[in-house]
């Protein structure tokens, strides 16, 4: 009995609330991501840092794409890692930032949202999914301030609503609602003004799905850090469609499509569709 | 403890009161039946509540099922839950099995058992849905903590031994959905008697079919068309299904060979040598 964790006896007296984050801070915190510790130096920059996510809202529903790299300064450190995750059958988050810290903290908080589920029997409303989302981000502050810096994207369908909503954070937390559209990211300021450009209210999800994929394009156009779709060794972004239906991240065939028909088209016109001006 | 009136009681005597009235408590309520069908596990339990649940999601392959004191079980499924996820988190998500979550409850029940003055008055089963039928896996656990690993089906509680009976009769491997559900209606109902409407019911499946979380609560309308596939079902095909299932159901009860199933009706092991 003396070998197994300090959790092992809490499992049956513990009587706090629904959070499984707070069970793990209570009786196994070093399993959590945000840790109280001190570098001794700034590491920021060796550290593989993720990087584009875009999100918009479509006809009952909303989409989110991000691209595939992962950088340590200037060097790629990965061509294919996957910053699109999805948290339960109705909400998806992107992250943005220190890589590893990112991939653990959707990892828990998919765990987050799943415990409340199933010892409450019902799911978070959208908002109380964005909030507690908000309150493990204030727990990386620490952190963020020796630049273990981490920002997720949070998209969901909000079934009370029947509409997609998507809330932004920063790293002192959140969330910040936003409507429309949204993007995270080194490559964020490109594939925003693409995206103020390109958005087309109430469009299909296959139509902005398209939307997104360009406003990705354009931010790997101008921003080394994201990349764009890789055609030689097909590696396509990550695209999420969350709906009435739940979420479904689209298969590879889907988006090579999309992106096929997007590069013809970019080779007759490199910077991409353009906007009416009247 | 306070010791009885006649200043001994043999440690026998203790088990043997303790065993007997938790078995008085379980066989109270009613029974909850699980058992497989073609694509999972099916669960199915009398229950007039919405809230309070006796059918419940562990984690990803894993359901719980349990009868007997409502608090009780429901602290049991909670520690559940914090197992799993905790395990999952640290891990990985398919390190969560339904044998770990199984000798868990078998060892806390069992320790509360013997240690305190009160046992649970509970009776749970631990399912886990596989990737194909043989890997499925139904565990039963008693008030004692002792665990039986299950061929097909278990019932708990109630008249857990007639209902197991008529169960038997009817089951038989790969049953589709809604024919798996009469079965258990119909093990779950005294003969004569009417079925419980679909809001008497909690129904839920673990669907192997199922993306991420295999875990299903049958509920409205859902429900409503399931129960009446199953009687359109019932009235077709009542008697040419009578005879496959009754042969069907004697292969699959031999063929796993060296250790003969434990039946549900079977002795419950007490530990106090009965």
């Amino acid at each position: 009995m003396a070998s197994q964790p300090a959790w092992m006896n809490s499992l049956f007296t513990y009587t706090g609330s629904t959070s499984f984050s707070e069970f793990l801070g209570a009786h196994a915190p070093s399993l959590l991501p945000a840790r109280n510790e001190s570098l001794a130096a700034p590491v920021g920059d060796e550290i593989p840092h993720a990087t584009t996510i875009v999100a918009a809202t479509c006809a009952g529903g909303v989409v989110m794409a991000g691209d595939r790299r992962a950088t340590s300064g200037n060097i790629i450190s990965q061509r294919d890692i996957e910053k699109v995750f999805r948290t339960d059958d109705y909400s998806c988050m992107g992250i943005a930032g220190t890589a590893s810290t990112g991939l653990e903290l959707a990892r828990l908080y998919r765990v987050e949202l799943e415990h409340y589920e199933k010892t409450e029997g019902r799911s978070l409303s959208t908002e109380g999914k964005a909030h507690r989302l908000a309150t493990m981000i204030r727990g990386n502050l620490p952190m963020a301030m020796q630049g273990l810096v981490v920002v997720p994207l949070f998209a969901a369908y909000d079934p009370a609503r029947d509409q997609g909503r998507i809330f932004s954070y920063d790293v002192g937390g959140g969330p910040y609602e936003q409507t429309e559209f949204h993007s995270i990211g080194s490559g964020s300021i490109f594939a925003r003004g693409s995206l103020k450009k390109l958005y087309r209210e109430n469009a299909s999800p296959q139509d902005t799905a398209l939307t997104c994929l360009h406003a990705l394009y354009d931010a790997a156009d101008d921003d080394s850090a994201t990349g764009g779709p890789d055609v030689m060794r097909k590696i396509w972004p990550v695209v999420a469609v969350i709906t009435a239906d739940g979420y479904r991240r689209l298969p590879d065939e889907e988006v090579a499509e999309f992106v096929e028909s997007m590069l013809e088209r970019r080779m007759t016109a490199p910077e991409g569709p353009t906007a009416p001006l009247r | 403890m306070s010791i009885p009136f006649g200043g001994y009681a043999s440690p026998e005597q203790i088990m043997r009161d303790r065993a007997e009235y938790a078995r008085k408590g379980i066989a109270r309520g009613r029974s909850v039946v699980v058992m497989q069908y073609a694509d999972g596990i099916l669960f199915v339990a009398p229950n007039p509540s919405k809230a309070l649940h006796k059918i419940s999601e562990i984690y990803d392959r894993i359901g719980f099922a349990a009868v007997g004191r409502y608090n009780e079980f429901e602290s049991l499924r909670l520690a559940g839950i914090r197992y799993a996820d905790i395990n999952g988190y640290t891990f990985n998500r398919n390190d969560v099995t339904g044998r770990g979550l199984a000798n868990l409850y078998a060892q806390h029940l069992g320790m509360i058992f013997t240690e305190s003055i009160k046992s649970f008055e509970v009776e749970i089963v631990v399912a886990e849905v596989g990737d194909g039928p043989e890997d499925d896996q139904i565990y039963r656990i008693t008030f004692d903590g002792s665990v039986f690993d299950e061929q097909g089906m278990a019932v708990i509680g109630g008249q857990a031994e007639a209902v197991g009976g008529r169960l038997k009769e009817r089951y038989s491997e790969g049953l589709p959905l809604p024919q798996a559900l009469d079965a258990a209606l119909a093990a779950l109902t005294e003969p004569g008697g009417e079925r419980p409407p679909a809001t008497q019911l909690e129904v839920a499946v673990l669907d192997r079919g199922r993306e991420h979380r295999k875990f299903l609560r049958l509920a409205g309308p859902r429900l409503e068309k399931l129960l009446e596939a199953s009687r359109e079902g019932q009235e077709a095909a009542a008697q040419p299904a009578a005879e496959p299932a009754t042969s069907e159901e004697a292969q699959g009860g031999q063929a796993p060979g060296a250790t003969p199933p434990i039946a549900p009706e079977g002795e419950i092991d007490t530990g106090s040598g009965e």
